[in-house]
């Protein structure tokens, strides 16, 4: 029971997010929501594996977890900088 | 319960789906192509193929995206409308759908343990793979073991590729007179 509430709390704000990012209206807002929905992406598959009885997924959320953040600090670079090959302030 | 997610997710797919076709910003587009990435990975999550779902995240949410974001800044972000429209296209891809639907009812129902695949060579695995190998998933026995010089074969082209964008891309250049 507790599962299905955090479940359909999870998709409501899935819901929210996606329309985010379907109405804009700013670039960040989107990038944002995208964030957003992959951060509910990695909640879903953590309470999913509890829901079906497969607990043992739930190392797979953590390296969602990972990829999320990976890139959205590649797509912010890319408007920081124009290239991602850009070494960064680290190498003047 | 888990039907009830399906129908929903599937449901944001389609949405996902039909404003990326509507939307005229391509950046929006971009950044919706990595939801519906994320959407089909929980899909793949929910359908037990977890391995899929993996490979869907890293390179349809991740890389996907970063490569559509910088063809965007080489041509811009904005679609040009065309003033022509044509039922053709519309025509082509509802009979292609009807065709691929048509195609699915030969095939045996979902989760049915009597198909033919459960049945050619699937047993075998399950049954020996733990003996023969003594690695505890069948998957990963698969790929390591049974297809191990594969799996080895693929690995090296997959290094090779990546050394050759790198290269192309010209990472670790030299800055000229610089230090770095």
């Amino acid at each position: 029971m507790m599962f299905d509430v955090t479940m359909a709390a999870i998709l409501v704000t899935m819901a929210l997010a996606l329309s985010r990012a379907l109405l804009g209206p700013s670039l960040y807002d989107r990038i944002l929501a995208v964030n957003m929905f992959g951060t509910k992406t990695v909640l879903a598959i953590a309470v999913l594996g509890f829901l079906m009885g497969r607990p043992e997924f739930l190392d797979l959320s953590l390296v969602y977890g990972v990829i999320n953040y990976i890139g959205v600090i590649a797509i912010l670079k890319f408007f920081e900088s124009g290239d991602l090959a850009h070494p960064g302030h680290f190498g003047e | 319960m888990a039907e009830f997610v399906d129908f929903i997710l599937l449901g944001f797919l389609a949405v996902v789906a039909l404003a990326m076709t509507r939307l005229r910003n391509l950046f929006a587009v971009a950044m919706l192509s990595g939801i519906y990435s994320l959407l089909s990975a929980v899909l793949f999550v929910v359908l037990d193929a977890v391995d899929v779902a993996f490979t869907e995240a890293a390179v349809g949410a991740g890389i996907t995206t970063v490569l559509m974001i910088g063809t965007l800044a080489l041509t811009g972000t904005e679609e040009k409308i065309s003033g022509r429209h044509t039922m053709i296209p519309l025509l082509i891809v509802l009979f292609t759908g009807a065709a691929l639907i048509y195609g699915t009812l030969d095939m045996p129902a979902f989760e049915d343990p009597q198909a033919p695949v459960h049945q050619h060579v699937a047993p075998k695995y399950l049954r020996d793979t733990p003996i023969e190998t003594g690695v505890p998933n069948v998957v990963t026995a698969v790929l390591a073991s049974y297809r191990g010089y594969d799996t080895l074969g693929e690995t090296t082209v997959i290094f090779t590729a990546g050394l050759g964008v790198i290269i192309l891309l010209g990472l670790g250049q030299r800055k000229p007179g610089g230090t770095a």
